[in-house]
C-alpha cells in the first residue's frame, strides 16, 4: 500500500523542517523526489542524505520566473513531474492595525499564488498523462483564524478554495488536488517556544502533544498514493484534534 | 484542403483520439466529437502553440467547431 514507486515528484519548500521529512517519506516510498527551496546549501545537505534520487532545483517562489524556471527545472531532472508537492510557506506576523502592504503582499505571493502558479504549471502534463497529484500545505490558520496573521490565515485559506476548484476542474482526468493543514509542529521553528508557552498551547491539544514532521508526511503519503484516487478537494486536518471540522 | 485545415484536423484526432472520418468541418467539438469544456481549453492551447498566435477568451469562446477553429486561424495569418 501506498508505494509511490515510478513516480516523481516536485517539493517546494524541501528544506525546511516539514519540507525536509516529506522529502525523505517520498523517497523512501520510491518517488524520485526534485527539492526546491532558496538556500542551495541546506537543499544539499537534504539531498545527500537522500542520496540517489534526489534532485536539488533552488527557485525564488516570489516572482512568476521563479516559478517557471522550477518547473522546467525540474521537469528536465525527472523526467516529468507526477506528484506535485507545494509546501514552501513563510510568515510575517503582525497585527492587523500594523501590518505593512508589503508584508501582506509577500506572504500573499509565496504561500497563495506560487501555490497557483506551480499548479497551473504542472496540470497540462498531467491533464494528458491521466493522472496527476497536487497536494498544498495549508494550515489550520486558515480555518481557524489567529491573531497577528491575517496575511497567513489569508494565505491558508485561499490555498483551501483554490484547491476545491482546482480539484472540480480536472477530477475527470484522474488527477486530485487536496490539501493538508498542520496544527502545530514541532520544527526548529516551535523548538523556539518557552515550557510555558508550550504547555499552554498542549492544554488546547486533544492528543497532549504537538504533531511531528512525520505525521504531516505521512498525510502526503496518503494523498499521493493511488489508494487515495478518489479523495479529491478535501483538506486533511493533521492537528492532534486541537479543532475537528 | 488547406495547410491549416490539415493541421487543425491533426491536432483535433491527437488530442480527442477520434476517428479522422469524424472529423468534418461543420464537427461540433462537444456535441460531435465528445469533447468537455477542459479539452476544449486544451484545443486553443494546441491551436496556440501550433500556430504561433494568441486566441483571446472571447474568440476561444466563438469556435466550437473545427470550421471555425480553420477561420479564425486563416484570418489571424492572413
Ligand atoms: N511548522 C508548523 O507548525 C506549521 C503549521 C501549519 C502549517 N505549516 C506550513 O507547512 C509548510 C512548511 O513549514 P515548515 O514548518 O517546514 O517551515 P520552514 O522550516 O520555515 O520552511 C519553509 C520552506 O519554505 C521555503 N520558502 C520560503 N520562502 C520561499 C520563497 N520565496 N521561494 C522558495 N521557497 C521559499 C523555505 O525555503 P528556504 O528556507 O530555502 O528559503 C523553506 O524550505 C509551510 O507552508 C507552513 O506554512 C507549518
Amino acid at each position: 500500500m501506498f508505494s509511490l514507486a515510478e513516480k516523481t515528484v516536485l517539493l517546494t519548500g524541501a528544506s525546511g523542517g516539514i519540507g525536509g521529512a516529506i522529502a525523505r517519506a517520498v523517497r523512501e516510498r520510491g518517488a524520485h523526489v526534485g527539492l526546491s527551496g532558496t538556500r542551495v546549501k541546506a537543499l544539499q545537505a537534504v539531498a545527500s542524505d537522500i542520496g540517489a534520487g534526489a534532485y536539488v532545483l533552488p527557485a525564488d517562489l516570489s516572482t512568476p520566473d521563479g516559478v517557471n524556471q522550477l518547473v522546467a527545472a525540474a521537469t528536465d531532472a525527472l523526467g516529468g513531474i507526477d506528484i506535485l508537492i507545494n509546501n514552501a510557506g513563510l510568515t510575517r506576523d503582525s497585527l492587523a492595525i500594523r501590518l505593512k502592504d508589503e508584508d501582506w503582499q509577500t506572504v500573499i505571493d509565496v504561500n497563495l499564488t506560487a501555490t497557483f502558479r506551480l499548479s497551473r504549471a504542472v496540470l497540462r502534463s498531467m491533464v494528458k498523462a491521466r493522472w496527476g497529484r497536487i497536494i498544498n500545505i495549508s494550515s489550520i490558520v486558515g480555518i481557524t483564524g489567529n491573531a497577528g496573521q491575517t496575511n497567513y490565515a489569508a494565505s491558508k485559506a485561499g490555498i483551501i478554495g483554490m484547491s476545491k476548484a482546482l480539484a472540480q476542474e480536472v477530477a475527470n482526468r484522474s488527477v486530485t488536488v487536496n490539501c493538508v493543514a498542520p496544527g502545530f509542529i514541532t520544527t526548529a521553528m516551535t523548538e523556539a517556544l518557552s515550557t510555558s508557552q508550550t504547555q499552554k498551547l498542549l492544554t488546547n491539544i486533544p492528543t497532549g502533544r504537538l504533531g511531528t514532521v512525520h505525521d504531516i508526511s505521512a498525510a502526503c503519503i496518503y494523498l499521493a498514493s493511488e489508494e487515495a484516487a478518489y479523495v479529491t478537494g478535501h483538506t486533511l486536518h493533521v492537528n492532534g484534534g486541537m479543532a475537528m471540522i | 484542403m488547406s495547410d491549416v485545415a490539415d493541421r487543425v484536423k491533426k491536432i483535433v484526432i491527437e488530442h480527442l483520439g477520434v476517428d479522422e472520418e469524424k472529423v468534418v468541418e461543420s464537427a461540433n467539438f462537444i456535441e460531435d466529437l465528445g469533447a468537455d469544456s477542459l479539452d476544449t481549453v486544451e484545443l486553443v492551447m494546441a491551436f496556440e502553440e501550433e500556430f504561433g498566435c494568441e486566441i483571446p477568451d472571447d474568440a476561444a469562446e466563438n469556435i466550437s467547431t473545427i470550421k471555425n477553429a480553420i477561420d479564425f486561424i486563416e484570418t489571424q495569418q492572413g
